[in-house]
């Protein structure tokens, strides 16, 4: 046990030390990116791994908070902070209205519900003009942080931004699946039956983690808009709610950083592919399927197994 | 035995991780009643599904009418002429009681009309447009024996027939299984009515944890009551 | 002419014709859906590939083969249907003991891979498939095509066929039963898996004759199907998959609403039969005609 929490520390310090030193490594805005995606797919994991509710809509999240930044910004004027605040709770109240309704099946009708909900969002999208359409809502003005006292022109500045607000949702999360709160929900996710016999609300429960995880999206859609600066259609798709789907899955379940590496993993392989067109749907598709069959337990589960099983030296370690 | 239908040796057999059978031997003769007692849990039902084929995994080799079926699927079983009434009794809700009844598909010549049937079970003719699931229990079970007299299987293997059901219909059932081996069907009966097994069988065998251990011939039912009794814990 | 609500009668039958329509195509992918899901336990996210596959199957084999429409509304379905069974032995097959989520998951990545190719082969724009029944009837308060009128009744008779299929042969009894005790069904002697793969196909088969129909209404284009699927899996919450009679009824009603929110309220018609699906979801969460499980 102590072993493994020296090693993780040590990993900790080592990804720390690996996040502030990238930008002046490589392309910024690629890592800001991919720190949003990360961020997102963290909250969809936060449902689905630690709640068991499989959500195929959270692009709604991600994508409506993205608009909510990109018009308090650009149209109200606001200041980024209190942009990102709005987003993030509009986010939730969305999460709160959707989930309340989801909530009430389980199972697949849950993943076919969210995404019936996240396609009414799109086409709502389609048409408000808030969102300006196909065009999208471009040029959302960068603005200094609190008050002026953090510049974020230069994109390694705005970086550091993004990392902190990214690492303090990484926390966020690690926070709730910590706490007594995360426990319940596990014990929900086990045996919802027994969970309610023992006195817990499990209705209550689902929603909260609901409305936490389409909080978190809406903070990781809200940042990838400003540091893009532009909200789009894209981001409200059913494609972007299988996307998130995907980066999880391949990172890991269930695991706290799958989703992190998931993530890097495919942007990074979009980023490689933009040119290839159509084929990045289909070599998406793909590791869907590849993944579905054979590495269920993803890039961080299927490592943790190996690293589990490799015989120990000594008294047999806590390997189950 | 001369002419054994179905020759069970060194039976095992798997849920998951957990053994059940741990060797179960014993015989069949063609036309014959046979019964397994024993205990809650003592393997009856597993030994049942073992013969299907629908226990997750099993080894040792069951032989019917000549040929090792240990390997073959459970349909495969089902043609080779083995027909299953299961403990649940597992009726149909979404068929009517004459789909039911007509569910099975036939395997080999040689099975009963649905006419003979109706002339064994009354009360089917009477309810065959009802949906399976509205009948009383003693019809239920009615049904689920009755289903598979078409087929044309030589052996049925009845799980517990009489659970749950009065005292009548527990007579009426035992008349109707008389009359089945009386047309010349081998019949494989688990039962924990004990008495009721006794007024049916030729022969019965002990299970106690995954094993055959003693067989009582019917005729020595009576000189064994006290050995019996404290198998099967009355 | 008389008025209603102040619209024209023409507007009025003719978006509720379209609406009817819509609904053929509801019902006719809904219906397969539910099968498919009583049977293999898997949400076919591919039906909507699928339904593209066989307007696509339809419109290559008029194209390249000369083949007419009436020949490639059976083959289409066919063909399409045999590469569903392709799919099921190979891949669906090995996810029966997982949970539902992967086959859902599996099956969205399958539509990725066909809708993708079928994009780079094609492109996104749409290919028009020239109408096999040109022409059409003055009803006085409407015009009616004779195509769009075809493609009701022809809807409704193949939905009727599934619901006799299933609820009055012999294979629907096996089905049926299936749906509910597959092991006792199998020790009865009836090679289930062969079943759960003929069913797939059916369901698949299903699908691609309602994109061979929708060929000549809508372009032939490789994301015919993605909104449409997504549409339906509203339908199918809103129905409950418990009925084949209720999913008919659902996917029919629900198009009708749905042309005459065109009518109404146009800024809505997109967005209708999803507030529907909340408003059900507070009334009556297993559907209108679903059973609780």
């Amino acid at each position: 046990m102590t072993n493994n929490h020296t090693l993780r520390n040590i990993l900790l310090v080592a990804a720390l030390a690996v996040a502030l030193a990238a930008p002046w490594v490589a392309y910024p805005v690629f890592l800001m990116t991919a720190l949003c995606f990360a961020l997102f797919a963290c909250a969809f994991n936060l449902l689905l791994g630690f709640a068991g509710l499989m959500s195929f809509g959270h692009a709604m999240f991600f994508g409506m908070a993205a608009y909510f930044f990109g018009h308090t910004v650009k149209e109200w004027g606001w200041r980024p902070e209190f942009g990102i605040l709005a987003s993030v709770l509009g986010a939730a109240a969305l999460g709160a209205v959707t989930g309340a309704l989801a909530i009430r099946r389980q199972g697949i009708y849950f993943a076919m519900i969210t995404l019936a909900f996240s396609q009414m969002i799109y086409f709502f999208c389609v048409q408000a003009p808030f969102t300006h359409g196909e065009d999208g809502l471009q040029g959302i003005p960068r603005r200094a942080f609190l008050g002026g006292l953090i510049e974020v022109k230069d994109d390694r500045a705005m970086y550091y931004v993004v990392l902190a607000i990214v690492l303090f949702g990484f926390a966020a999360v690690y926070r709730i699946i910590h706490s007594p709160f995360g426990q319940v929900l596990k014990a929900i996710r086990e045996n919802e039956q027994r969970a309610i016999s023992l006195g817990y609300n499990a209705n209550l429960y689902k929603l909260l983690a609901f409305i936490l995880s389409a909080a978190i999206a809406g903070l990781a859609g809200s940042t990838k808009a400003m540091v893009l600066q532009f909200a789009t259609l894209t981001d409200v798709t059913a494609a972007m709610s299988g996307e998130v789907v995907l980066m999880a899955l391949v990172g890991g379940i269930g695991t706290l950083a799958g989703p992190v590496v998931g993530a890097f993993v495919i942007i990074t392989m979009q980023n490689y592919l933009a040119a290839a067109g159509e084929w990045v749907l289909v070599i998406q598709g793909a590791i869907f399927v590849v993944i579905v069959l054979a590495f269920r337990k993803g890039i961080v589960g299927e490592i943790g197994d190996l690293v589990r099983r490799r015989p120990k030296p000594g008294p047999a370690g806590s390997s189950a | 035995m001369a002419d054994a239908l179905l020759t069970i040796a060194g039976l095992q057999a798997w849920y998951g991780e957990s053994h059940i059978l741990h060797g179960v031997d014993f015989e069949v003769g063609r036309g014959e009643l046979v019964t397994l007692l024993g205990r809650n849990g003592a393997g009856k039902t597993t030994t049942l599904r073992s013969i299907m084929g629908i226990v997750g995994r099993r080894s040792g080799s069951i032989r019917f009418d000549g040929a090792e079926i240990v390997a073959r699927t459970s349909d495969a079983v089902a043609r080779a002429g083995i027909a299953y009434c299961p403990e649940e009794r597992g009726i149909f809700s979404s068929l009517s009681v004459e789909e039911n009844l007509l569910l099975p598909p036939v395997v080999r010549p040689g099975g009963m009309s649905v006419g003979e049937i109706f002339e064994l079970f009354p009360n089917l003719k009477e309810r065959r447009r009802s949906q399976g699931t509205k009948l009383s229990g003693g019809e239920q079970q009615m049904l689920a024996i009755g289903r598979i007299l078409r087929t044309g299987a030589t052996l049925l293997l009845l799980d517990e027939p009489t659970e749950g059901l009065a005292p009548v219909i527990v007579q009426r059932i035992g008349e109707a299984i008389r009359a089945l081996k009386s047309r010349g069907f081998t019949i494989l009966l688990v039962e924990q009515n004990f008495h009721f097994a006794a007024t049916v069988a030729d022969r019965h065998y002990v299970v106690e944890d995954g094993r055959v251990v003693d067989m009582v011939r019917g005729s020595d039912v009576q000189a064994n009551l006290g050995k019996l009794q404290t198998y099967l814990g009355l | 002419m008389f008025e209603l609500l102040g619209i024209a009668p023409q507007a009025l039958f003719g978006q509720l014709l379209v609406g009817l329509i819509n609904g053929a195509f509801y019902a006719m992918l809904s219906l397969g859906l539910a099968v498919i899901f009583g049977m293999l336990n898997v949400i076919n996210f591919t039906h909507g590939a699928q339904y593209m596959l066989g307007a696509f199957a339809a419109w290559l084999m008029l194209t390249v083969l000369n083949i007419p429409f009436w020949i490639g509304l059976v083959l289409a379905p066919l063909v399409v249907g045999l590469f569903g069974v392709v799919l099921e032995r190979l891949l669906l097959k090995r996810l029966y003991h997982l949970d539902h989520l992967y086959g859902f998951l599996m099956t969205f990545g399958l539509a990725l891979v066909i809708e993708g190719v079928f994009q780079w082969k094609w492109g996104s724009s749409g290919q028009p498939y020239p109408n096999p029944i040109p022409g059409g009837t003055n009803l006085g308060f409407m015009f009616l095509p004779t195509y769009r009128a075809f493609v009701v009744v022809a809807a409704l008779v193949i939905c009727l066929a599934t619901w006799f299929a299933i609820e009055r042969t012999r294979l629907g009894g096996y089905l049926r039963a299936a749906t509910e005790n597959p092991t006792l069904v199998r020790a009865f002697g009836i090679n289930v898996p062969r079943l759960i793969t003929l069913t797939y196909g059916l369901g698949v088969g299903l699908a691609a004759l309602a994109g061979v129909l929708a060929a000549p209404i809508y372009q032939v284009s490789p994301l015919m199907g993605q909104n449409l699927v997504l549409v339906v899996f509203a339908v199918v919450v809103i129905g409950g998959m418990g009925s084949i009679l209720g999913s008919i009824v659902t996917g029919f009603g629900l198009g009708l609403i749905e042309g005459l929110t065109k009518v109404f309220y146009p800024q809505a018609s997109s967005t209708v039969i999803f507030v529907i699906m909340a408003i059900v979801l507070l009334i009556k969460p297993a559907g209108l005609f679903g059973r609780t499980r």
